[in-house]
């Protein structure tokens, strides 16, 4: 039980900064991208198919950040430059890299049983230090991330999915913030995706499916607990987010009716019900201030009509 | 400064809903200019403004600023002569960001943002400054979000932001009709100083006939897409609402139509 909530832990830091990217491309750019299902792959199996080629596992990785970037790169030129709906170009990048990632393995999935990786000398340790080394390597990423989200071009990405047009008449090229930001977010989506691959010792085309939908789960499981006040209120949120996802897959796991292959749907109802409950919330509560101020008013002019 | 030279622009040119937009428009701003636009709806106002700015480009003509021809740049490279602020308080500052992330922004209209810190102390220090000028309390809530504020004090931000980096021209496009009376003679007053203070050469799209005389050195009206009169500074002084009006309906022929028309 608890080797299977630190595995869960494990998971949940590896997962993210797949979550990190989701929440740059869904909440900062307020642009959802489908990409993430691709590039996810894409970077487990650049890094997958180098590290079995024989070379450095660290390049390895950083290759597989790389090719994420460059597929979002893609998607961005489709979606600004070429002017396709932004669901539609995140699409069709993402049926894309599906042939990509099978060319770049040479076969569906590619095994790394038994060879060093980022993760080997690890695994040999105990499963708190292995922890310990994620969870610093993973913060590290988010704090590198927060500081760039302030500095001059950081915040000009931020106010592109705020106000678009506002920082585009102080000289903000959007296109070019929009093609960065899908870009490094699913850099960092294939960052995870090659970090997982090493942690799991395979890359398979098909471990993507579904990836956007845990990556929203996990924004929206943070956000729920820790709100997004500030830029690194809502990162630190995002990888709690990702922690709490994994530890709730683990436990469903083990309830016994339930069949691993349901958890997707799961996912799915969790990410429904959680965009939904907000805004019946906020109409119901605008309903009920809007009739409260209503009945105030009107107590106002009937007392003043009384005085006249 | 600013020099507009036979320009015209037609929306959806070729088809049935073919419209002239604007005609043989020509302006010529002198430095520290500050005029005032009035006309009816779809004079070809904020066409006027939008080809400055660089949202629309002309189908024909010219347009340049300090000599330099501009009007093939994008909207986004304009932002280095231009600051814009824009009718709907909404639409000139970002609301999720605070207020000194927004003047940060702002501070770096037409430059090339890189990794270089956003906020930093000394940036700081001039937007506290410059949120004084305002005299309305918003150098104490720098860390607020702008999407906390009132349309009145979401307008004054953006008047700042768009003016405090000193453009070679400012744009404002009926940037006090969606406030209420007392915010906008707040805003109205605001430019009025900030303009003054800083002698930048101004293009003012106004509703108000009363503020169109009021403010600025110079009057033009526009119809039909055309610039139809431009009235000079020695002949602005003395003008009433009500000549204004007749000089229209004698050289359009017709009668001020606009729905949003406020006489002052």
């Amino acid at each position: 039980m608890l080797a299977s909530i630190y595995g869960a832990i494990v998971l949940g830091l590896l997962y993210a900064l797949m979550a990190l990217g989701v929440y740059i491309t869904f909440r900062i750019l307020d642009f959802p991208d489908l990409t993430v299902d691709g590039s996810f792959v894409t970077g487990g199996a650049i890094c997958a198919t180098m590290i079995s080629n024989g070379y450095n596992p660290y390049l390895a990785t950083l290759a597989g950040f790389a090719g994420g970037a460059l597929a979002g790169v893609c998607t961005g030129l489709l979606h600004t430059k070429g002017k396709i709906n932004g669901l539609l170009a995140g699409i069709l990048m993402m049926i894309a890299l599906y042939s990509i990632n099978i060319r770049i393995m040479g076969s569906p999935n590619v095994s790394l049983l038994n060879i060093d990786t980022v993760v080997s000398p690890l695994l040999d340790e105990k499963i708190g230090i292995y922890i310990a080394v994620v969870a610093v390597v993973v913060l590290l990423i988010k704090t590198l991330l927060d500081l760039f989200l302030h500095t001059d071009l950081g915040l000009a990405l931020r106010a592109t999915g705020d106000n678009d047009r506002m920082i585009r008449s102080f000289g903000a090229n959007t296109d070019r913030t929009k093609i960065l930001g899908i870009g490094l977010s699913n850099g960092l989506v294939a960052l995870a995706g090659a970090l997982l691959a090493q942690h799991g010792g395979y890359t398979d085309v098909n471990m993507g499916v579904g990836m956007i939908v845990i990556g929203l789960a996990s924004v929206i499981i943070g956000e729920a607990i820790f709100g997004m006040r500030r830029v690194w209120i809502a990162t630190l949120a995002v990888v709690v987010g990702s922690i709490v996802y994994r530890i709730v897959y683990a436990l469903a796991l083990r309830v016994e009716w339930f069949d691993s292959s349901d958890l997707k749907l799961i996912t799915a109802v969790l990410v429904i019900i959680a965009l939904v409950i907000p805004q019946v919330r906020r109409a119901m509560k605008q309903k009920s201030v809007a009739r409260k101020r209503t009945l105030e008013l009107l107590g106002q002019t009937a007392g003043k009509g009384g005085r006249a | 400064m600013l020099e507009l030279t036979k320009v015209s622009k037609l929306f959806n040119p070729g088809t049935p809903n073919e419209k002239i937009a604007l005609m043989d428009a020509n302006l010529k701003l002198n430095p520290g200019d500050f005029v005032t636009v009035i006309g009816s709806n779809g004079a070809g106002k904020s066409t006027l403004m939008n080809i400055i700015s660089g949202v629309l480009k002309p189908d024909v003509g010219e347009v340049r600023i300090g000599g330099e021809v501009i009007h093939h740049h994008p909207e986004h490279a304009r932002s280095r002569w231009v600051g814009r602020v824009f009718q709907d308080p909404m639409a000139g500052t970002a609301p999720r960001m605070t207020i000194e992330e927004n003047l940060t922004m702002a501070y770096k209209r037409g430059q090339r943002r890189g990794f270089g810190w956003g906020a930093t102390a000394r940036r700081r220090a001039i937007f506290r400054e410059q949120l004084q000028r305002l005299g309305i309390g918003l150098e104490d809530r720098m860390h607020a979000k702008v999407g906390l504020l009132s349309g009145g004090e979401r307008q004054a931000l953006s008047l700042l932001m768009s003016t405090f980096t000193k453009p070679q021209i400012l744009l404002l496009d009926e940037h006090t009709a969606a406030l209420d009376p007392a915010r906008a003679e707040l805003i109205t007053r605001l430019t009025d100083e900030i303009v003054r203070d800083m002698k930048l050469t101004t293009l003012m799209v106004t509703h108000n006939m009363e503020q169109a005389i009021r403010l600025g050195n110079r009057l033009i009206m526009m119809d039909k897409g055309r610039i139809i009169l431009d009235i000079p500074q020695e002949k602005k002084a003395g003008l009433t609402v009500a000549q204004l009006l007749g000089e229209f309906e004698r050289i359009s022929g017709q009668q001020l139509a606009d729905d949003r028309i406020v006489l002052g």
